[in-house]
């Protein structure tokens, strides 16, 4: 049987976008406003997930980076770990962060805090494991088709 | 002494580098990197031996896990100081030996250093620790190092049987030797070895005296290869030459012998260790030589001769723990000489036993054979060999002018004094020993004789053999020439190795006796027409007599029927326990996913309720929750739908569906109770599941009439509603039980604290930054669980379809 796939194709082409966009908003609000570097992840990792569906792993694959998911998340855990031992250098205990307000030419004032490098890492390890276990189970899955 | 515990930790760090060695450098043999080791420990020891010798131990403390008064304390008196020289002496000419008996091309020679250095630092760390727990990881460190080596040719079937047997059996002794421990640090109140010395005197009253007694003696009886356990022994010749002159014939079997004198100070005098001591000794000094003389094998003669003589010194010790009995005095004198000559047997033991190893060696690397029925005249082919055979096994036999016969000589007089005991009920049984103790010297004469007229001399059968080298094996031939110049040295000059070793030695085990002198004579060769030198004359008449005419009784061999051997009960043993651990095994695990999911639920059920009901816990207060408004109800009344049709869906697409609703509805009530970041989180986990769900299921069976009439499990339905009950029971219970400060109260100052106005953010990447690093960690660890399962199976499913 051919599946007609012609609307899920198109929306998911523009909602993507949509979707990545408002990941990158979900990130960086979390320090005020709901968000944050899990639901961040997770979110990239749904958007990805919706291209898998829409075409097949082998065409989305082809047009990610050639980055194996299960290193992006080793690597997020890992930034995650150093971050906190950032701390150690000032002399304060595990994972204490700071932050601070900065003056930025056409920024205004932004405020910067070492949490986000910490969340940049759960966002890493959430995606990664997430899209790392989709894609092993369907990439077996193509094999055992054959 | 400061950096005492060094000389424990050295062979261990140099373990460390050997495969970089091996690896880096082939041209050379790696066993000339390891050889400095030994000989620096050697000559470090034996610089201290006058110091020990004249002055108190030496004793240094590192502190370990002091909370539990557990401490790494190094401590060297005599006793220690004997062990350590032969432990790096013997250790040094081995690994001298090794270089020319391993060949650097074909054998794994990293494996077998770094088992090797291994050894040597579990072996001195058995008798330096004065702390029962330390000499406890040691001892069974040295079990575990036995284990690879005698499994160092793995390939073997019988070097696989045999490593298992020893570590069978000697971790069993183990296993008792740390329960008999842990008892005896009950009774005493402390792990130090001299802190139980000094209280040795009110222990023996102490209804756990006996316990704690035999189950120590299990452990140095399992390691020293006693009567009934020798069994390992043999099987453990499998083992290259050069291990089973170090670890199964001069150190590692020694070590039971280092416990039992050790702890002699603290179970002395009592009649149940002096009997089962020297009894154990007895039978296993008679039963090793009787069963030798049958061997063919040239290694299985030399195990069974191993264990012969390691029943005579424990036999030795037991006899000798009589002085402490009669505590100093003129009554003790009589039986303080059996100390002695356990001490300076071991030490012979060593030098002699050693010699054989590597002549049985020498010989097995010249011929390719070690089988009696195949040698015989290599007199003429290997002249400097047959000196040194001659030499350690006249030595065993205890003639004259070797060091043998010295100790054969107090031994005798040992027995005979302790025949004419009047405590203990000796003086109804006492007779036996000196009888059963000649007895077992005529047979250690045959044997010793076997071993070197039917190698050496009668007729040359080339044809029988396997290869004969022409190359002159000379690295191989100057370790044994060493020991056997010790040998004929210590005949010669037995006391000062006396003043120097032997004494200190046996202040040791006697430290009471010390203070008060020992009263000992000095060692001589010729002391007069004594008993024990008629004895000796016997045993060399019957035991020539016994050997020419050897064909005529070798009979008797055969009686004992083979279901009474202890190999056959070894094995049966073995086979019967693996039988039924694996039918019980085989009975629960099942290999279906849904068995497993009923044993992990129904533990949850019965532990957790079990806590609530013992702990009384559960509390339902209403006055504490709020009223509940017509969303919930309605939210909640949908859930319960859902739920319902995954039940009873007809296709695994509406179950999967459903699961997925249950999802959005949770979600729905975190939007009811305003909390947004929770309501999104749950909203895109549940889509990204219920895809997964779908694409696991992919692979599964259509929901088939068949397959849905799986049928009513009563047993299921209590334990899934258990698990629903519990869990509501949790939910309504954990708002009465607060146990600590709620973390809530970060909602009022996130801002001041965290710079964040999110308070849910701020306590997953702030406040409890901790515990979102390790729920990252394991889901991590989860996504690489997936992904191997998957390419494990994939693989495994692979290898199926090419069979």
């Amino acid at each position: 049987m051919k599946t007609n796939d012609v609307i899920l194709q198109t929306v998911t082409k523009v909602a993507t976008f949509i979707i990545l966009t408002f990941s990158v908003y979900l990130f960086l609000a979390g320090h005020h406003n709901p968000g944050g570097g899990f639901i961040g992840g997770l979110v990239v990792a749904s958007a990805i997930t919706l291209l898998f569906l829409a075409y097949d792993v082998k065409t989305v694959r082809a047009g990610l980076p050639p980055v194996d998911f299960k290193i992006l998340a080793i690597a997020g855990v890992l930034l995650a770990v150093i971050t906190g031992m950032g701390s150690f250098v000032f002399g304060k205990p595990f994972l204490s962060h700071a932050f601070g307000e900065l003056d930025l030419p056409f920024f205004g004032n932004t405020e910067f805090a070492t949490s986000v490098i910490f969340d940049v890492g759960v966002a890493l390890a959430v995606f990664g494991t997430a899209l790392s276990i989709i894609y092993t189970i369907s990439e077996d899955m193509c094999i055992w088709r054959r | 002494m400061s950096g005492l515990f060094l000389i424990i930790l050295i062979p261990f760090l140099y373990a460390v580098i050997v495969p970089f060695i091996f690896k880096r450098i082939p041209q050379l043999h790696t066993g000339w990197f390891v050889l400095p080791i030994p000989v620096v420990l050697f000559v470090y020891l034996v610089k201290h031996i006058t110091l020990v010798a004249e002055a108190s131990p030496f004793i240094h403390t590192v502190p370990w896990i002091p909370s539990l008064g557990i401490n790494f304390t190094t401590y060297v008196d005599g006793l220690a100081l004997i062990f350590g020289l032969i432990i790096s002496g013997i250790g040094t000419l081995v690994t001298l030996y090794s270089i020319y008996y391993l060949s650097k091309e074909r054998e794994a020679l990293d494996n077998f250093y770094v088992y090797l250095l291994l050894f040597m630092g579990a072996m001195l760390g058995v008798v330096f620790s004065d702390n029962i727990l330390v000499l406890y990881l040691f001892w069974e460190l040295t079990s575990i190092s036995s284990f690879l080596l005698i499994a160092y040719w793995y390939q073997r079937k019988g070097s696989r049987y045999g490593a298992q047997k020893a570590l069978l059996i000697t971790i069993f002794g183990g296993f008792a030797m740390l329960a008999g421990f842990l008892l005896l640090a009950n009774i005493t109140d402390t792990f130090s070895i001299r802190e139980m010395i000094l209280e040795a005197g009110g222990i023996t009253a102490h209804p756990l005296f006996l316990t704690s007694m035999v189950l120590i003696l299990l452990g140095a009886f399992t390691k020293s290869a006693q009567f009934p356990f020798h069994i390992w022994l043999p099987d453990a010749m499998e083992a290259p030459t050069p291990i089973s002159a170090y670890l199964h014939s001069a150190t590692m079997v020694k070590a039971g012998i280092y416990l039992i004198a050790r702890f002699t100070p603290i179970f002395g005098g009592s009649m149940e260790w002096f009997w089962i001591v020297s009894g154990v000794g007895l039978i296993t000094l008679f039963w090793g030589s009787f069963s030798a003389v049958k061997q063919k094998d040239l290694k299985a003669m030399l195990a069974f001769s191993t264990i012969s003589q390691l029943g005579l010194i424990i036999c030795l010790l037991g006899l000798g723990s009589a002085a402490m009995y009669y505590g100093p005095g003129e009554n003790a004198v009589l039986y303080i000489p059996a100390i002695l000559a356990a001490i300076f047997h071991l030490v012979n033991h060593s030098t002699f036993k050693g010699c054989l190893f590597m002549v049985v060696g020498v010989i097995d690397h010249e011929t390719g054979t070690r089988d009696l029925r195949r040698l015989g005249g290599l007199m003429g082919l290997m002249p400097v060999t047959f000196t040194l055979a001659v030499i350690g096994s006249f030595s065993m036999a205890g003639l004259p002018p070797f060091n043998g016969f010295l100790s054969k000589e107090l031994f005798f007089k040992g027995v005979l004094n302790a025949s004419r005991l009047d405590i203990f009920r000796m003086e109804t049984w006492g007779m036996l020993f000196p009888a059963i103790a000649w007895i077992a010297s005529i047979f250690t004469f045959i044997y010793c004789m076997i071993f070197v007229f039917k190698t050496f001399t009668g007729k040359y059968y080339p044809q029988r053999l396997e290869n004969i080298k022409p190359k002159k094996p000379w690295g191989m031939l100057f370790p044994p020439a060493v020991l056997a110049s010790l040998v004929i040295l210590f005949f010669f000059f037995p006391n000062p190795l006396a003043q120097y070793l032997l004494l200190p030695a046996v202040a040791s085990v006697l430290p009471d006796f010390a203070e008060v002198g020992l009263g000992l004579e000095p060692i001589k060769a010729w002391h007069g027409w004594t008993p024990e030198l008629f004895m000796t004359m016997g045993v060399v008449g019957i035991g020539v007599f016994l050997y020419i005419n050897f064909p005529k009784w070798s009979g008797i061999y055969g009686r004992l029927p083979g279901k009474f051997r202890l190999n056959y009960i070894y094995d049966s043993l073995l086979r019967i326990t693996e039988k039924s651990f694996d039918r019980i095994t085989r009975g629960y695990m099942t290999g279906f996913l849904r068995d497993y999911l009923f044993y992990i639920f129904a533990f949850f059920v019965l532990v957790l309720a079990g806590v609530m009901f013992v702990l009384k816990s559960f509390a339902f207060n209403p006055a504490l929750n709020n009223s509940i408004s017509i969303y919930e109800v309605v939210l909640a009344l949908a859930m319960v739908g859902a739920a319902l049709m995954i039940l009873f869906s007809r296709t695994k697409l509406v179950a999967i569906i459903s699961l997925g609703i249950m999802g959005y509805l949770v979600a729905m009530f975190f939007v009811v109770f305003r909390a947004p970041d929770l309501a999104l989180t749950q909203l895109v986990v549940e889509t990204v599941t219920t895809v997964l769900f779908l694409l696991c299921f992919y692979f599964l069976p259509e929901l088939t009439p068949e397959i849905r009439k799986i049928g009513f499990n009563a047993a299921n339905m209590v334990v899934a509603l258990g698990v629903g009950l519990l869990v509501t029971a949790m939910a309504i219970s954990a708002q009465n039980n607060r146990f600590f400060a709620p973390i809530s109260w970060f909602f009022e100052n996130s801002h001041e604290l965290a710079g964040a106005k999110n308070i849910v953010n701020a306590i997953l990447v702030d406040f409890r930054g901790f515990d979102t690093m390790l729920e990252i960690l394991v889901f991590c660890i989860a996504g690489i669980g997936v992904y191997t399962l998957i390419k494990l199976c994939l693989t495994e499913g692979e290898r199926n379809e090419n069979k």
